[in-house]
């Protein structure tokens, strides 16, 4: 009998239990509790969101999918489209760090090519505890090593992506994989259940008893017991997905399906649900037809299952034979075990029984909505005030200690384990604001970067929500690219706290503002609630992924200084703030303030400046300034040349130096142009109404930062290479 | 001239290598699928990169079972060039087509970067358009790269001219900084003493276009097509 144990194990509420009860209209049997629990978490239901995520823009007019697909479409011209979407694996790379991030990979694959689109760029935003503590060094090399095999071998590049270390992640990591595929417009296939009578096919691997409670274990807490959630953890074999992947685009491309859906959370049961909710139709499938790996599992088993690597098709009755042709040609079995019904219910049968019968609305679509309260957390009133400490004597101390602050420093020791150039696409290495791709055969580039400032959104989350957004747009205006669509990944503590309600709330009118100013349209992503352990919440942490079109991918800048002499030019005003920077946190400790301010139309202004400039060929680099502000952009930018170009800024506000150097004011780009194109740079600044001015020159093999005639920074190349590079190789191998 | 890129369940720079040869050189170019008998009657057999039924043994240990495998076999003794490309290399160690072995990285690591390249025999088929003291500038990208052979076979390659490709530094010496995967003398590729087969692992496919970052690996293609 289901007592209030079973429940709590199911992470189901009384009142949940009745409802579910009254919609079905009996008691549910131990394995359609399974079903319902598993439906009807946070991580499939979106339960504690979905209310305010409502206030998101989802519509342009380039959008050919919004939310609630697999993945979200934009169209880009030429009768392709791009496929993309962001997801969390968090809870399972805490567990399992290699497993946990590799699945990760492999999930959001699945999303993509499930489709029709071929995947063709993967980037991570990942964010550890400091490295001092051995067991974040322990997680952040399990995750990478995770990310590495998976994506390296099905041959997907990892183009980019972004780590941040702060305390908040000790013991809750995030993981946030992003994907981008592309595909022909006329061959793009949903998650249907169409054609009463169609077969339903199983293809891919076998089902294990691995993973089960997965998307459970996802939308909990952690306390102290983690480590016997191991089991709970999938593990991935990118080599079966890889011939997954060719198996379906092959008969996709074939037109030989109706639909596609693939067993990623809450696997079998997800699919088999979803696809007939969304076509009104109802599926019956047989679970003594499903291939399994272990003999003697339970239906709640099988059906609750997360082994990896599975697809759920529906075909009609005369391609199955030709569909199961070409899985076997990639070595693959392609089952029956079921068929479209008119019913509108789920019927699975086991062994003569029908052991679930329920509809597939209760399952999918009647999860109770929650509006949960929020409340103002109390730490605002006291990190908003920030009295400043005093002046740094060194201030090129200071940026030397900065720029090998881990989150600032370079990523090289992760980037060259992931094979980032396989497809040969890559026109961009990873390291630059965004990840380029060339389309071939196309002029057209593809651009795309994932963003989000956390201490930002604790200190003032709807500001830090806008920033979010315009940081990621300008990450792509830094390569000439005009956004086209955003997905997130919305990771957030247990949203039944009402503080955590309170920020998500927040950051929620901070994005739906500023992707409405930049007319960018949300095509779906991911929200991860529950990020606590020990009853400590991370820092909330929204993740953009923008994905953006270039016209003209042979203009292409990088953030690099590449030649001597060029002038060296700041796109936007430069001001004081230094609420929120990485300057208070690394050399003061403070974490306090508040964020930068953000006018959204001045930040359109100096971004569409850059992309002309880039457009035109006006200019040899773009970079944007953002964490360690304008000292930490030079010195990147001096950095990332080709030829390590030194450059000599002089500055002439009459601000507080460590303002000047290391304030995190918005909205500002620093470009290079030679002296032939640098009058049609300034003219397209005022013809916008933008502040540009030219502060210094390239060249040299130091970098010199002066404010109104007095040496701030006087630092060479050299040593600046060895702080930056040296830092994270150090911090991970030598202790 | 026609060249065949072999497809094995697993490949993943199949569709590069078939990019480079047709659209960026115009060669006549196909696949070869591995469960086949057939190549076709290409004038050379490509064997890409990836990793071949997973690579979950050792690299490229199943790929050399392959049905395919004994036409290529025969093809490279009658004299058909063979051109093993990263995991295509380690398919040709393990088909003993090519003497030695491959240990994974120094550093335990996958590694995928740039590296700099010294070719030490210029009097190939596949290297024969490089100039007199060029180095290449070609990208890798490889868990298990660390050429391995016992000292024997090494003085035996060095003294036929098999060692064709070294990683070197910028001045273009061998160096054990420039030597990444921790390969015995330096060696990033081999050829047989016929000199008809050629392992490399470095890509070239992908350093084929400047948009790309270097047009470098086209010295390799452009060898094989000269006339």
């Amino acid at each position: 009998m289901i007592d209030p144990k079973l429940l709590s194990d199911h992470n189901l509420t009384p009142e949940e239990y009745e409802r579910i009860a009254s919609l079905i209209g009996r008691e549910p049997n131990l394995t359609e509790l399974g079903v319902f629990s598993l439906m009807w978490s946070e991580h499939c239901s979106y339960k504690s969101s979905k209310a305010f995520l409502k206030k998101l823009p989802t519509r342009g007019k380039s959008v050919i999918q919004g939310p609630g697909e697999n993945a979200g479409i934009i169209d880009i011209g030429g009768g392709l489209a791009v496929v993309f979407k962001i997801e969390s694996h968090n809870h399972p790379s805490f567990i399992e760090p290699f497993q946990g991030a590799a699945t990760g990979v492999g999930g959001i694959l699945r999303d993509i090519f499930t489709m029709g689109a071929r995947p063709i760029a993967l980037l991570d935003s990942l964010r550890f505890g400091p490295l001092e503590i051995p067991r974040n060094r322990t997680i952040l090399d399990g995750v990478v090593a995770g990310i590495s095999s998976y994506g390296n071998s099905i041959g997907v590049p990892t183009v980019g992506g972004e780590v941040y270390f702060h305390d908040c992640y000790s013991k809750n990591p995030l993981v946030n994989v992003f994907c981008l595929g592309l595909a022909e417009k006329d061959k793009i296939f949903y998650a249907k259940a169409e054609g009463i009578g169609n077969p339903v096919l199983y293809v891919g691997s076998k089902t294990g008893r691995d993973g089960i409670h997965g998307a459970t274990m996802a939308s909990a807490e952690f306390g102290k017991e983690i480590e016997q959630k191991r089991p709970n953890v999938q593990v991935g074999d990118p080599f079966k997905e890889k011939l997954l992947l060719e198996a379906c685009l092959e008969v996709m491309d074939k037109g030989l399906i109706v639909g596609i859906q693939d067993m990623g959370a809450a696997g079998l049961t997800c699919s088999t649900a979803e696809m007939p909710a969304k076509s009104g139709t109802g599926i019956s499938i047989n679970l003594d037809l499903v291939p399994q790996r272990e003999e003697g599992m339970t239906p709640y088993e099988i059906l609750l299952s997360e082994s990896q690597e599975r697809m759920l098709l529906v075909a009609r009755k005369e391609n199955v034979a030709e569909v199961q042709r070409i899985f076997a040609k990639w070595d693959l079995d392609a089952v029956n075990i079921g068929e479209v019904t008119a019913g509108r219910n789920l019927r699975v049968s086991f062994r003569g029984q029908t052991v679930v019968d329920v509809p597939v609305d209760a399952v999918v679509n009647l999860c109770p909505v929650y509006h949960r309260p929020g409340r103002k957390p109390g730490y605002l009133r006291t990190v908003r005030n920030l009295d400043l400490p005093p002046l740094v004597s060194d201030p090129g101390a200071a940026l030397l200690k900065i720029i090998a602050s881990p989150t600032i420093a370079d990523k090289q020791w992760i980037f060259r384990q992931y094979d980032h150039m396989v497809q040969t696409n890559t026109a961009l290495l990873p390291g630059a604001d965004a990840s380029v791709l060339r389309i071939k055969g196309q002029k057209k580039g593809l651009a795309m970067t994932v963003d989000g400032n956390a201490l930002y959104c604790y200190l003032d989350p709807r500001t830090g929500g806008a920033i979010a957004v315009a940081e990621a747009c300008r990450n792509l205006a830094c390569v000439g690219a005009r956004p086209l669509g955003v997905t997130n990944c919305l990771n957030f503590g247990n949203p039944e706290k009402p503080e955590v309600m309170w920020q998500f709330k927040k950051i929620i009118e901070g994005l739906a503002e500023a992707c409405r100013a930049f007319q960018i349209p949300v095509t779906g992503g991911n929200v991860s609630f529950y990020n606590d352990t020990e009853g400590q919440s991370i820092h909330p942490t929204p993740v953009l992924g923008v994905v953006g079109l270039i016209d003209r991918v042979d203009r292409l800048v990088g953030p690099g200084f590449e030649k001597e002499g060029d002038f060296v030019v700041l796109l936007g005003e430069n001001s004081e703030e230094l609420g929120g920077s990485e300057y208070l946190r690394v050399i003061h400790g403070l974490e306090r303030g508040l964020p930068p301010g953000i006018d959204l139309k001045k930040e359109k202004a100096v971004q569409e400046v850059c992309i002309e400039a880039v457009a035109g060929g006006l200019i040899d680099s773009a970079h944007d300034l953002s964490e360690g502000g304008l000292a930490v952009c030079a010195a990147e930018s001096c950095l990332l040349g080709s030829a390590g170009l030194g450059c000599t800024l002089d500055l002439d506000e009459k601000f507080r130096p460590d303002g000047l150097l290391f304030g995190e004011a918005q909205s500002r780009i620093l470009i290079s142009a030679s002296e032939a194109f640098l009058p049609g740079v300034l003219d397209l600044a005022a013809e916008k109404g933008v502040p540009a001015r030219v502060i210094g020159r390239t060249g040299g093999r130091e970098l010199v930062i002066r404010q109104r005639g007095q040496e701030l920074i006087r630092l060479p190349i050299d040593r600046l290479a060895s702080a930056w590079k040296g830092s994270l190789p150090g911090a991970l191998l030598v202790r | 001239m026609k060249f065949g890129v072999v497809v094995f369940p697993g490949s993943n720079c199949d569709h590069d290598t078939f990019f480079a040869l047709k659209e960026v050189l115009h060669q006549e170019t196909v696949f070869l699928w591995h469960k086949d008998h057939d190549l076709h009657g290409v004038d050379c057999v490509v064997l890409p990169g990836g990793f071949s039924y997973g690579d979950y043994l050792r690299a490229g240990a199943i790929a050399r079972f392959s049905p395919l495998m004994q036409e290529v076999r025969e093809f490279a003794e009658g004299g058909g060039r063979v051109l093993g490309i990263c995991n295509g290399f380690q398919v040709l160690l393990e088909l003993g087509l090519l003497p030695g072995a491959m240990l994974r990285n120094k550093n335990l690591k996958f590694l995928c970067q740039f590296v700099r390249l010294r070719v030490e025999n210029r009097d190939t088929q596949f290297t024969r358009r490089v100039r007199s003291g060029q180095l290449l500038r070609l990208p890798i990208a490889h868990y298990d790269g660390q050429y391995f052979a016992p000292p024997e076979t090494l003085k035996g390659l060095e003294e036929h001219g098999q060692v064709v490709l070294r990683y070197v530094n910028e001045k273009g010496e061998p160096t054990v900084e420039a030597n990444v995967n921790g390969s015995a003398d330096n060696i990033a590729g081999l050829i047989n003493r016929a000199g008809n087969v050629l392992g490399l692992m470095p890509h070239p496919e992908r350093a084929s276009e400047a948009r790309l970052g270097s047009e470098d690996g086209r010295l390799i293609f452009e060898s094989l097509i000269q006339p």
